[in-house]
């Protein structure tokens, strides 16, 4: 145990002591020549490449990536860094989920001014999600996780079935499987994915957060939310789906063996199969996400970033030219696309997508319906506290699901509710009902 | 050359003040190196920690934007609302009710291996030690990994064995059994040192003891109940308090396998509920009143007891 504590206190320290030292950054600042050098903190695989590129064609302003070892862990570098009064990057990735937070802790700048207008490049649900809702631009989208639905097309044709378009299907869908084959499931509840969760409130309609004048709202238990969650309850409580997270060992398993045969996932979903079942190559498939109305059909995210500008950056003008040029200029989507491998928020990126992944390399119209996915994404707005709904998903839904019971879901959602209000009322944050 | 210059410092402080300065300053001297260290390394954090705990962010309005957060005192508060979660008492009760199976066993299979491998019947006495020794060496965080995996019922080998002989495998990672899957972690983990220090402290007890009892006529359990185990009495205590405070601060376990199930919350044991607090929620003040909560509730239970037992136990020795 000690040892745990240590490690903890040696982590936090090591967070400290690179904080720090990413003050050394600022010193190269106006370098020779009047040469603007910028910081640019992300996690994103061979993003140092795509900046490669802006490097030759740009010499007045050089940007150095600095390798981030994830979402979570940047945020509290980062965090760290604002509280410390320098060492911040210029440039920061930051999650959807997280730009609140890092607004309000004054960590990103509002770059309205510098940023023009680039609002009509976006779908309106990812504009959304850098504007907050308000006049204000708290970065520039890079990519976005439009939800999709991937399925076993062998197990769906030995049983006659077709891919589900609306969520009844989907829940008949698993009946069928479950019953002809009681090892398979179509799908599993994951109280881990509080990410997964929100696209699918998100597709029904829900928008957790939102700001009316100077005070927030919070509406997790509204009746879309509450549909969702009930749904996925009765399912779990009668046994089609399974009740067990996801990315376990467990679940790669089940992936790999074919007793796991579909997934509400999103985009970005080909990377993840390819890595952990990479035996079932060629037996997936995809579809558009089931729908709740057919007739008018809607659609969530689940995960994706934007490029901010952070609060300490000497060269705000700059650093927002950089990220404008990085996620909307068609050289460099194409380069998000191809070398970093994620998928740009930008609305008119087929041109840079015109080969599907390569684990479904026979589905042609893999990115027309992402993008399709992308277009009817419903707005939905985050608030400053996220993480700790996110956490009062994880141990209310974890209990929920557990239980087995449809009525504990929706009791959940409650948990939720009162966990996320009660913590903004506590902090001071005005909250309006 | 060091002790003579740092005599002739003495010295000459003592010239400008007054002879008895000597005697008095002198041991502060020898004392300054491990009182430095001591307050910049154990009570500067603790007395920040005690600050931090009577401190709160305030948030003014939609809170966004500069300056709209404000470090304020907050009195006791944070205790307050550490003491009245719902999530606190709970995760205390799990951590008495997983003591109450860790502490016991663990010590219990230590203190037989011991007698056993002292008692000297085997030959392969070093290797056993070693063998039960090493799991120690695992760190917690794999030795909770390796266990998870073997939990997971899919890809447990566990379970193959188990349904190949017509059983059914208990479904380690549910309710029902996530305190025992944890505490099973702990004991692998924790024989082997307490084995060791218990076995060390037999082979201190000189053998003149049991020659003497064994004219008398005892046999080798009565040596064990009557001789031995009086005597070590005292490293019982200690492995005892060690594990006491161990089962106090129970974190890596059930933080690793945390994700592999829906059973154990983010507020499993009263330290996760700390790490919940201070970096999933950013929320270092009421972190900090829960660690100082648990320090004290740390100090008090290990000290309570050893003054319960320690004069009885130590008595013992004479």
């Amino acid at each position: 145990m000690r040892k745990t504590i240590a490690g903890v206190l040696a982590a936090s320290l090591l967070l400290l002591a690179s904080g720090c030292s990413g003050s050394d950054d600022d010193s190269g600042d106006q370098a020779a020549g009047g040469k603007v050098e910028l910081t640019y903190w992300s996690w994103t695989p061979n993003m140092d490449k795509v900046v490669e590129t802006w490097n030759s064609g740009h010499p007045g302003i050089h940007v150095t990536v600095n390798k981030q070892d994830g979402g979570d862990p940047a945020v509290a570098k980062l965090l760290t860094a604002i509280k410390a009064g320098s060492g911040a990057p210029d440039v920061m990735q930051a999650e959807y989920q997280k730009v609140p937070t890092l607004v309000s802790a004054d960590a990103i700048a509002d770059i309205k001014d510098e940023a023009g207008s680039l609002k009509d490049k976006f779908p309106e649900s990812v504009w959304n999600s850098v504007t907050l809702g308000s006049e204000a631009v708290y970065g520039v989208p890079q990519d976005s996780g439009p939800l999709l639905f991937f399925y076993r097309s062998d197990v769906f044709d030995k049983l006659k079935i077709k891919a589900p378009t609306t969520w009844d299907e989907y829940a008949q869908a698993a009946r069928t499987i479950h019953k002809a084959n009681p090892k398979q499931y179509l799908g599993t509840f994951s109280a881990n994915d509080p990410g997964w969760f929100t696209g699918l409130a998100q597709q029904a309609g829900a928008s957790w957060w939102g700001v009316n004048g100077d005070s927030w709202s919070v509406n997790i238990n509204d009746a879309a939310t509450q549909k969702v969650a009930s749904y996925w309850g009765g399912l779990v409580q009668e046994g089609a789906i399974l009740n067990t997270p996801m990315y376990t060992p467990e679940w790669n398993a089940a992936l790999n063996d074919g007793s796991q045969v579909g997934w509400v996932s999103a985009v970005w979903a080909p990377g993840v199969l390819e890595g952990n079942a990479a035996s079932t190559k060629g037996k997936w498939k995809t579809a558009a996400l089931p729908q709740w109305d057919a007739a008018a059909p809607s659609g969530g995210n689940w995960g994706g970033s934007a490029t901010s500008v952070t609060t300490q950056s000497k060269h705000k003008k700059q650093a927002t030219e950089f990220i404008a040029w990085l996620n909307t200029d068609p050289a460099a989507v194409k380069l998000l696309a191809g070398t970093a491998n994620i998928y740009p928020a930008v609305t008119d990126s087929t041109a840079a997508l015109s080969q599907p992944p390569a684990f479904f390399a026979d589905q042609t119209d893999f990115y027309t319906l992402a993008a399709d996915a992308g277009k009817v994404a419903k707005p939905f707005t985050y608030g400053p506290n996220v993480n700790v709904a996110y956490n009062a998903y994880n141990d209310a839904f974890g209990k929920a699901a557990e239980s087995k019971q449809s009525a504990q879901f929706t009791s959940a959602l409650a948990t939720m509710q009162t966990t996320t209000v009660d913590d903004m009322k506590s902090a001071g944050f005005k909250v309006a009902g | 050359m060091t002790v003579t210059s740092m005599r002739r410092r003495s010295t000459a402080v003592a010239a400008v003040d007054r002879p008895g300065r000597i005697r008095r300053g002198g041991p502060w001297g020898f004392l300054a190196p491990a009182i430095v260290l001591f307050i910049a390394f154990l009570g500067a954090p603790i007395g920040y920690a005690a600050y931090l705990s009577l401190r709160r962010v305030k948030v003014s309005g939609l809170g966004l934007g500069a300056g709209s957060r404000t470090e304020v005192w907050a009195g006791l508060s944070n205790y307050g609302r550490s003491l009245t979660d719902p999530e606190f008492l709970p995760s205390v009760a799990r951590v008495g009710a997983y003591g109450l199976i860790v502490v016991p066993l663990m010590l219990g299979l230590a203190l037989l291996m011991a007698l056993l491998l002292d008692a000297g019947r085997t030959r392969v006495g070093g290797f056993a030690r070693t063998a039960i020794f090493l799991p120690y060496a695992v760190p917690a965080v794999i030795a909770s990994l390796l266990w998870g995996f073997m939990y997971l019922p899919r890809i447990s080998p566990i379970t193959d064995v188990l349904t190949g002989l017509g059983l059914q495998a208990p479904q380690m990672l549910s309710s029902g059994w996530i305190l025992y899957a944890v505490a099973n972690i702990a004991i692998w983990g924790g024989t082997g040192f307490n084995m060791i220090v218990l076995f060390t402290s037999l082979r201190s007890i000189p053998t003149e003891m049991y020659e003497a009892a064994r004219l008398d006529g005892a046999t080798d359990t009565q040596i064990a109940l009557r001789i031995k185990i009086p005597i070590i009495l005292p490293s019982l205590v200690m492995t005892f308090v060690f594990s006491l405070i161990a089962t106090l601060q129970v974190f890596a376990e059930p933080m690793t396998l945390r994700p592999l199930s829906n059973t154990i919350s983010t507020t499993w044991t009263p330290l996760m509920k700390v790490y919940r607090d201070a970096f999933v929620r950013n929320d270092v003040y009421s972190a900090a009143a829960t660690s100082v909560v648990i320090a004290l509730a740390t100090f008090a239970i290990s000290f309570g007891f050893l003054k319960l037992v320690g004069s009885r136990a130590f008595r013992q020795e004479d």
